[in-house]
Formats: C-alpha cells, structure tokens, sequence
C-alpha cells in the first residue's frame, strides 16, 4: 500500500473530474449555497455509496473482472433488511441484525453465484450482467409471494407482496449516521458511520494480506502461473466472488439505513454500474483496485452529483443531473474497458 | 443435456443430434408459449395476428443481429444506437415541419447517414476490444442514451432551435415524452391487408420483413458474407489468408446499425406513437432474447433462427401476462416471468457457449 502510494500516477478521467468538481464548488460559491451543510451531505454519501464500491474490490483483484453481477449481492442484503423489518427488530440491534440475515444470505448467493462465474472464466463481465439482470425479475416472485406478516411492508390493499418502497422511520433508519454525531461548529462528523465504513476497510486490507488473499493477487495478476505454482485457482476465485456478494449485502444495508427506505423490486437493476464507475474514478484499471481508490473515486462522484442536483434546478432543467450522472458513469466505463485492453495487448 | 452414445447408433445419435442447445431452446419455448396460451385464454386468431404484429414490427431489429453474431463479435446490444439514429432523424424532420413522402424520404436518408457514422465509430471502438465486445455494447448503447436525453432534453430549446413548438414541453426547453406519429401511422402496414375470418395477414409489410431476411441472406454468401464467416471461425487464420479483420468487423457493424436503423422505424411506424425517451430502451434485450429463442447462439446464427426466434418469443410475450392474470389473479407475475425470460434466456446462452468455449 505505501509502495502504492509513492507510485500513484493520476489518470486523464480524474484530472477532468477534478476540474469539474472544482468549477462545481466554485459555481455553488457564486450561486451562494452553503457549502458546510454540501460537506456534510458528502461525508454521508461516501460511506452510503462506499461500501457498495468496496465490494468490488475482492473480484477485481481475483480477475474476475468488473462485478456487473451487483445485483446478486444487493438483493441479499435486501432480503436480510427485509427480515429484519419482518421481526420488527428496531433500532442499532436491528441493523445488527440485518446485517447477519444479509451475511448468511449472501454466503449462500455468493456462492452459487460464484460457482456459476468459474464457468465462464474470461467473460465474468458480459454473463454477471444478465445474471444480475434475470435474477432481478426472478426475486420480483419472492417479493411479491413471501409471507411476511408486517402490515408496514405490506402493500395496504390486499394484504400481500411486499411495497416497492418500505419506510425504516420506526426501525433503523439513519442509526448509524446519527451514531456518535461529531459537532465542529455547524460541521456534523458522523464518528459511527465512518467507525463501520474503516472496519469494513480494514477487513479487506487484512483480508489481502492473509495467505489467501495474497493468493487472490497472485491469481489476478497472472493466472498460468499462479496455477503452476499449484494454487487451488476456481477455490481462491470462489472465495473472492463470495466475499464481494457479503460486502454488497452490507453494503446495501448502509445504503438504505441513510436513504430510509428500503427499495425492492426493479431498483437494483442499475446499481451496479455506478459503483463500477466509481473504482475506475478512483484510478482503479479494472484489472486491479485499492481501497483508497474505491475511496477517493466514491467521494469523486458523490460530491460531484451532490452538487450538480440544486446547480441544475437553478438553471431549471432538473433532469440534467440524471443525464450527467448516466453519461459520466458509462463514459468511464468505456473509457475503462478501452485502455484495459490496449495495456493488455502490450503484455 | 446430452445422451451417452449405446450400442444401438441410429435412433440415439438421432435424439443426441435434437437434444443439443439448437433444437433444445426453441422447444423449451414452444412448451412454455402452447401451456401460457392455453392458460390465458386467447383465441388462437387473436395470438397469431399479435405475433404477426410483433413479427413485422421487431422482425428487421431482430434481423439486424445476425450477422455480428456470423463474424464472432457476439450479440450486438448497441442495435439501440441505430434505433436511436432513426428517432434523431425522425425529431428533426418533425422539428422542420417535412410532411409526406419527402418527410419519410428524409428521415430514411439522415437516418441511414446517422447510423453509417456511428456504426464506423462503434466498428473502431470494438477493434480495440477484441473478446469484450457485447459488455462494450451494452455500455456504448447506455452511453449513447444518455448522449440522446442531452440533446433532446436539454439541447432542444436551447443549442437547436425549435421551429415546431407542438413537441417541445411547456417549459420551452426539452421535447415532449410522446410524439404522436399521426400521419405515419399504419401507413404501410394496412397495405395488402388480406383477411380471412379473424385473421390478418399485412401481405405487404411481411414481404418488406422477408425481403431483409433475403437480402442478408444473399449478403453473407457473397465474396463479403465468405470473409465474414472466415473471420467468425478463426481471427488470426483470417489475417493470414489476406482479409483485413479491422475493416471487415467495422463494415459489419455499420451494416446492423442501419438495418437497426430501418427496424426501429417499421417498429415505430406500426405503434404509432413515439415515446421519445423509451421506444428503443428495450430493443436489444427483446431482440437478443428472440433471436436465441429461435435456437441461434452467440457463436452462430441463421436467418431461420431469428424468423422461428420472433414467433415462438412473441407468442409467450403475448400470453404470459394475461396467463399470469388466470393462474394466480395477478398480472405483475406475468409480466416478471416475461422480463425473467428476456433476461433470463440470455443469460442461460451466455453462460452455456462460454462454458463450451473454455473447455
């Protein structure tokens, strides 16, 4: 990592997202927007986002590619946010305990999820985005049919399947974000939202730095002779796939607890390619990624739509941070997906 | 899938033969469709002029895949790019107020120069991904979608004038969610219209359908269509024997974009009203599914394929709501289960040719 650090070149896609960033913040001055309650805003949204994006990490290094299969792992942990809510469990203990649910879900999801990626070695990419996007309306059937007995889930009429959107006001919504609220004048540091966002940081570092994680590298890096040298690859692969679904399932819980809500049915459908595109802000190739990539290319974006949102409804066009948003996130994707293969063709 | 080889050859090796990916999806799908039409209750008249509907209306979309697929580059997702050039088209010509036979003519024009550029555009960018190129398509397709929301919803009003104000919003920027296609409406499809009892048979627009699929057809058995299966088969066998791969892959590209170009616009021209925004969100997800549910793979397909492929797909397509509607007294399931087969049947291809592939 500090190798890393000394090494760290910036690429063209941040240099310009920086310059956007900063015109942005230059504008919202002259626009006279309070940028203290913006900076505030954004420390929730990196972690809100961030874990999302670290989940990608484990399956990048293992060359498994770009997780376009993000969906499978979100829809874990919205089945374990979902029970949670069923028992009515509420407050830090129900997160908690969202949690568990999404992380024995997300094993078992992981894993089939996993098995099925081995097959398709070299082409995780193309088949983990029709994986995502036919387990979505797959998952629609269990939304719909599961017998849960919460009326708060429920839709009102009818008794049965459950809302596409269910309120976590009278459970655990913003538990974590008002968890050891840090008070710097009108600056608001959220202590224990940042407190799970490290542990789930340092859970991946020491991860890598385990014999099988470095296995997971080794095998990223240079598959032929990572198989030579006798590593069990389909076994180590298998073991990065199911560490990125739990992630995600975490990663979903911390969303929804700062959004509120919890959103079922076709809304995972899209999830996935921002947070690609956030690694790859970061400076991440796709081939390999860091923390502090997934980090700094998280708190890139988010920053950045964060402030396109009340610029835009100032010049009264409010679709426009949609269309940004959209543009920006399959612009790097592409741009991705060209220089990875030109630095490939030159090995 | 497979049955082991007996010792009595002929009626097993003949069972083997059908029970490969090829024979094996299109029956899967003619179950599903003959028990979902059962259960929804249709009348056989109305479910065959549905599908004839879809048939002339997806058919040249559905057809325009096929030859990538012949040169290896996978199923082409950024069919949505052509679509997309023909809406362009189509929104300009309506922003100038072109009627008749010129406003058709004109659209077809820029449409078809629209789509050769960006076909070329694409064509490049796909050389530099060689074996990524469907997860690039499907990128270039969302990419290119936001491009087309800039433009029309934010562009218009603002960096191109607007000269018809019936299809801008009330806020004189953006245009309008639907445009209504009034005068275009139906206007092939009615012709030749020939009945007999319920049923309807647009002679016309089916021919117009066929005679794509012929013209593909003579396509890839020419000197060009040789060249193109050459590189399909084997890239680097290809170089050596004289064929410039780039130019060919390029050249086949620009070719599905427009023929792309002219199925969105029979799709468009048989619904009549055009969802600005939504009209060729789906249209490579519906068509991929179609042409694999005709039995093509993502390393082969044929024109029967993608003609069998719109029947057999659009059939459950038609019934599986309402099927949904009688079996559990809920059309939403119906309507999942017919996501869950568009997405699903790709996946299930994807998964099975690249399994093959790396053995």
């Amino acid at each position: 990592m500090k190798n890393y650090l000394k090494n760290y070149k910036i690429q063209t896609p941040q240099i310009i997202i920086s310059f956007f960033l900063i015109a942005l913040i230059c504008l919202a001055f002259i626009l006279d927007m309070d940028l203290v309650v913006l900076l505030n805003e954004s420390l929730i949204k990196l972690v809100m986002n961030g874990i999302l994006v670290l989940s990608l990490i484990p399956m990048i290094n293992a060359g498994a590619g770009m997780n376009f299969g993000l969906p499978v792992g979100i829809i874990g942990g919205l089945i374990g946010l979902c029970l949670a809510v069923n028992f009515r469990i509420t407050g830090l203990f129900g997160f908690v305990m969202s949690l568990l649910f999404s992380l024995v879900i997300c094993l078992f999801l992981g894993w089939i999820y996993g098995l099925i990626l081995n097959k398709v070695k070299g082409r995780e990419e193309i088949a983990g985005t029709f994986i995502g996007f036919s387990f979505i309306p797959l998952m629609n059937y269990f939304w719909t049919l599961v017998p849960f007995q919460n009326r708060e889930m429920l839709y009102p009429i009818g008794g049965q399947g459950l809302r596409p959107k269910i309120s976590l006001e009278n459970y655990f919504s913003n538990v974590l974000d008002d968890m050891w609220l840090l008070q710097v004048g009108s600056l608001e540091i959220p202590v224990g939202l940042f407190a799970f966002y490290g542990l789930v940081c340092i859970f991946i570092y020491l991860f890598f730095q385990t014999k099988v994680g470095r296995a997971t590298i080794a095998v990223g890096e240079n598959e032929a002779f990572s198989k030579l040298s006798g590593l069990d690859i389909s076994r180590i692969r298998l073991i990065a796939i199911i560490i990125s679904t739990v992630i995600a399932g975490f990663g979903i819980c911390v969303y929804s607890q700062s959004y509120g809500f919890i959103q079922l049915y076709d809304e995972p459908l899209s999830m996935a390619f921002p947070a690609i595109s956030a690694v790859l802000i970061g400076g991440s190739t796709g081939k390999k990624a860091y923390i502090f990539e997934a980090v700094l290319g998280t708190y890139l974006l988010q920053t950045m739509y964060l402030l396109t949102i009340p610029i835009a409804n100032e010049i009264l066009i409010p679709e426009l941070t949609e269309i940004l948003r959209t543009f920006i996130t399959y612009g790097i994707i592409l741009y991705a997906l060209l220089i990875k293969d030109r630095r490939g063709n030159k090995q | 899938m497979r049955i082991k080889d007996g010792t009595d050859g002929g009626i097993i090796n003949r069972v083997n033969r059908f029970v490969d990916s090829e024979h094996l999806v299109p029956a899967v799908f003619l179950v599903l469709s003959f028990f979902a039409w059962q259960f929804s209750g249709f009348s056989g008249a109305f479910v065959f002029n549905q599908v004839l509907t879809r048939f002339i209306r997806d058919g040249v979309l559905v057809l325009s895949l096929i030859i990538p697929v012949v040169a290896g580059m996978g199923l082409n997702f950024a069919i949505t790019v052509g679509a997309m050039a023909i809406q362009t088209a189509l929104l300009l010509v309506i922003n100038f107020q072109v009627e008749g036979a010129t406003g058709i003519l004109s659209v077809i024009f820029l449409g078809v120069l629209l789509s050769v550029a960006l076909g070329f555009a694409i064509g490049h960018v796909l050389n530099r991904v060689k074996g990524k190129e469907m997860i690039t398509t499907i990128i270039i397709g969302f990419l290119f979608n936001s491009i087309y929301q800039l433009i029309f919803l934010v562009g218009f009003g603002t960096f191109i004038p607007v000269f018809n104000q019936e299809i801008i919003l009330s806020r004189g920027i953006g245009v309008r969610n639907t445009v209504d296609l009034g005068m275009y409406r139906n206007t092939i499809d009615k012709l030749w219209l020939l009945k007999i009892g319920a049923w309807e048979f647009p002679i016309f627009m089916i021919l117009v359908v066929l005679f794509f699929a012929a013209g593909i057809y003579y396509l890839l058995n020419t000197r060009f269509g040789h060249e193109v299966k050459a590189i399909g088969s084997n890239n680097e066998k290809a170089e050596v024997s004289g064929i410039n791969v780039n130019l060919i892959r390029i050249k086949v590209i620009i070719l599905s974009t427009v023929l792309a170009a002219f199925g969105q616009l029979f799709y468009l021209q048989n619904i009549g009203m055009f969802d600005v925004y939504t009209a060729h969100l789906n249209a490579d997800v519906i068509s991929c599914a179609a042409l694999l549910a005709g039995g093509a793979s993502i390393k082969s397909a044929k024109i029967r394929h993608g003609i069998l492929g719109i029947f057999l797909f659009h059939t459950l397509f038609i019934v599986s709501p309402q099927a949904g509607q009688n079996l559990f007294n809920n059309a939403a399931l119906g309507e999942y289960f017919r996501s869950f087969v568009a997405y699903g049947t790709i996946a299930f291809a994807l998964i099975i040719n690249i399994k093959n592939e790396n053995k």
